[in-house]
């Protein structure tokens, strides 16, 4: 039993976070949103450069072969930036589900290629435009398209940066690559989204210490105030609480037992909580500056939203934990069981 | 990152399972707060755990226990909780003061107190807060005077939790005319000493469970200070952050308590308002993710690392889930959720006094707002 990551693990979500950091600032998504685009091709490239979309491919197929907690920690520090680019959805989910169909796919050799992924979960499909390849679903069956093979219809999101589209194909112009793993696919995405949560919470709640320290009101900063506080505080519980469920299913994800689903299920629940929770105080916080569009806040809000929605609602995944109550022993010795343990 | 037992943790737990279900009393003990009778059949329950040597199996073995790690801790409580075994009644001595005593005690006093602690033959009460120093401890007024190898304490403790009957009591005194955080020791002090007055004070649940103390000249030698003089402050937060991180609430009391309100939702969701199972699922959510919380604590702690401000969060979380919980059960059980223990039609478990017990939660070991502040404060960097 040993609950901590490794010094590689934190060198490379370190890594990550420097280079989303210097890559992603408000200054950057701003101009991105006058100019209409999803994606920045230099920032991409260097995300790409520096092997963040490779880390769950396997070896034989071009990847590092590392593991969801590798790359949950890259989501999570994607989700501090709110990162524009499609990361999990490509890098998570689509691109190893390719690898595993078909590890020869030419859209896997060109590595700053994104791929989207349409999911039996989900009406839209999120990035379709900008994707080289896009993985759709038929009866259990994946197919693989490009953009140009199919009608996408633009479905506008309150997020600049998700591009929703609704997509009529025809199977004659797709490649069949067979039977998916659909469920893995959502835990994955389930998963990584809880981590990119847990990065969006904090820095709603970082945003807003930032400006408690320096608004001044009653000759003082809002920040010494006790109900300024408490907001963020009570949001900082929520996040503290969400991280090692995070970190847990992400270890056992690979286990694909009733346990494993729970645990990510509760992942994504409590983590997009955490960050619904903490945009909103960082909102009220900020006073009617946080309700402008001037102050970042608000993209932060806007991707909770849509992630908290999306591969799965609250109500699948409740009932996923759900399952896991009423199907498995409970108690304090079943914190980390197996099924097969309890069969 | 390997969330699986060693088959070392597997055959302890083992051991520890087998050990209680030979041992664990057949009948629940009345209330450790509730009489004397109840209290000293606790004490004898302690004496029977040091028997198997199961006091407190983090300590040295040279001072009790078993020198066993915070994931051998964590097992064992689990199965403590598992096997329904009585509640510790020397909790403010084994999981507070103890933790402090190894932390900054000398040989001797760890060898005079610990062992004694560990095995219930001596129970322990804190005596932090004072009439004018609840939330804002650093307000304590009662003084500790040294004379010769003596200190003369003197001063009104308040809110002391067991020490209606316990026979030890550890508190803040302050040398006289020093100020706030300046000047403070922890001393130890016999409740029996002469010149010590224990006033039991009722509960809303009917017990006895905390005391005002009034100490008129009570002499008691300077081996009893814990620390340097002067360095209470120090050592009540370090304190504090035992009590809160990790040992005063295991996360086993609340995962058996989730596992309850599943059964007893099971039994009920034929009549119950079906939107109550996600309150169910979110009771076994928030336990499951205090466990994790703790497990990686603990984890962190045996890497090297030391407890900081995090600790508040702890004491919020399982403050606020165990109200959530044991509200849930009472919406669960709707107009029984009123009776008592002695109804006829009262249920195998005793939601409403959980309830109400829940209910100190958010205001003992310092209450959640001062918590908050905390957090707020040494967390997240915002101004006092």
């Amino acid at each position: 039993m040993d609950f901590t990551l490794s010094d590689e693990q934190l060198m490379f979500s370190e890594t990550a976070r420097t280079l989303f950091a210097d890559s992603c600032t408000p200054d950057h998504w701003r101009k991105m949103m006058e100019a209409g685009v999803a994606r920045d091709d230099a920032r991409w490239a260097s995300i790409v450069e520096t092997g963040l979309t490779l880390v769950l491919l396997p070896e034989e197929a071009g990847g590092i072969g590392l593991g969801e907690t590798d790359f949950a920690l890259i989501a999570q520090e994607a989700g501090y930036v709110a990162l524009p680019e499609p990361l999990v959805e490509s890098a998570g989910v689509a691109a190893p589900m390719l690898a595993a169909l078909a590890p020869d796919s030419e859209m896997l050799a060109d590595p700053s290629a994104t791929i989207a992924i349409q999911h039996p979960s989900n009406p839209y499909v999120a990035n379709a435009d900008s994707a080289a390849a896009i993985i759709l679903h038929d009866g259990g069956e994946a197919y693989l398209v490009t953009p140009d093979q199919v009608t996408l219809t633009a479905q506008p999101s309150i997020d600049p940066f998700r591009r929703l589209f609704s997509v009529e194909w025809d199977k004659a112009n797709a490649t069949p690559l067979g039977k998916a793993d659909w469920d893995l696919a959502f835990d994955r995405a389930a998963l990584f989204n809880a981590a990119f949560g847990l990065g969006l919470a904090q820095r709603s709640v970082d945003l807003a210490v930032d400006y408690a320290k320096e608004r001044q009101q009653f000759g003082k900063p809002i920040g010494s105030y006790q109900a300024v506080k408490h907001h963020l505080a009570s949001a900082q519980v929520a996040i503290e609480f969400a991280k090692p469920v995070v970190a847990a299913a992400a270890a056992e994800i690979g286990a694909r037992d009733v346990q494993a689903r729970a645990r990510v299920s509760h992942a994504k629940l409590v983590a997009l909580e955490a960050a619904d929770k903490a945009a909103r105080a960082s909102i009220q916080v900020h006073g009617a500056m946080g309700y402008s569009w001037e102050v970042d806040v608000h993209l932060f809000l806007k991707r909770t939203v849509a992630l908290t929605q999306t591969w799965g609602t609250p109500s699948t995944h409740r009932a996923r934990i759900a399952t896991r109550i009423f199907t498995q022993p409970m108690g304090p010795d079943q914190t980390f069981a197996r099924e097969h343990e309890n069969a | 990152m390997d969330l699986t037992y060693t088959p070392e943790q597997q055959a302890f737990r083992a051991e520890v399972r087998s050990w209680l279900e030979a041992h664990v009393p057949k009948h629940p003990l009345e209330h450790f707060d509730a009489t004397r009778e109840g209290f000293e059949a606790h004490r004898e329950w302690e004496k029977t755990l040091k028997s198997g040597d199961w006091g407190m199996v983090t300590w040295p073995k040279e001072y009790g226990g078993r020198g066993l790690d915070l994931i051998q801790w964590l097992i064992f409580e689990e199965e403590y909780y598992r096997a329904g075994a009585p509640g510790r009644v020397n909790q403010n001595g084994i999981f507070l003061l103890g933790p402090t005593l190894i932390e900054f005690g000398t040989h001797e006093q760890k060898q005079r107190f610990l062992p004694k602690m560990a095995s219930g033959e001596e129970i322990w009460a804190q005596a932090w807060s004072e009439p004018m120093a609840g939330s804002d401890l650093a307000g304590v007024r009662a003084t500790a005077v040294r004379d010769g190898d003596d200190y003369i304490l003197n001063g009104h403790k308040i809110w002391s939790s067991r020490a209606v009957f316990a026979d030890w009591a550890f508190g803040l005194f302050r040398e006289p005319g020093s100020e706030r955080h300046k000047g403070m020791s922890l001393v130890f002090f016999p409740l029996d000493a002469p010149g010590a007055t224990v006033n039991a004070i009722k509960k809303i649940n009917g017990h006895v469970g905390f005391a005002e103390i009034f100490l008129e000249n009570v002499r008691v030698p300077a081996f009893n200070r814990l620390g340097d003089e002067g360095q209470g402050w120090h050592i009540c937060m370090a304190t504090a952050g035992f009590e809160r991180g990790l040992m005063l609430r295991s996360p086993a009391r609340y995962q058996v308590a989730a596992k309850k309100l599943a059964t007893l939702w099971q039994a009920n969701k034929e009549t119950a308002d079906p939107a109550l199972e996600a309150d169910v699922v979110r009771a076994h959510m928030n336990a499951d993710a205090y466990a994790l919380n703790i497990y990686q604590t603990a984890s962190r702690l045996m890497a090297g690392a030391k407890i900081g401000p995090e600790a508040s969060t702890n004491k919020i979380f399982w403050s606020e889930l165990d109200i959530h919980l044991t509200q849930t059960a009472l919406n669960i059980l709707g107009p029984q959720a009123e009776l008592t223990h002695d109804a006829p039609d009262a249920g195998a478990v005793d939601w409403i006094d959980d309830y109400i017990f829940a209910l100190a939660g958010p205001i003992y070991a310092g209450s959640n707002e001062i918590q908050r502040n905390i957090i707020a404060e040494r967390m997240l960097g915002l101004p006092r």
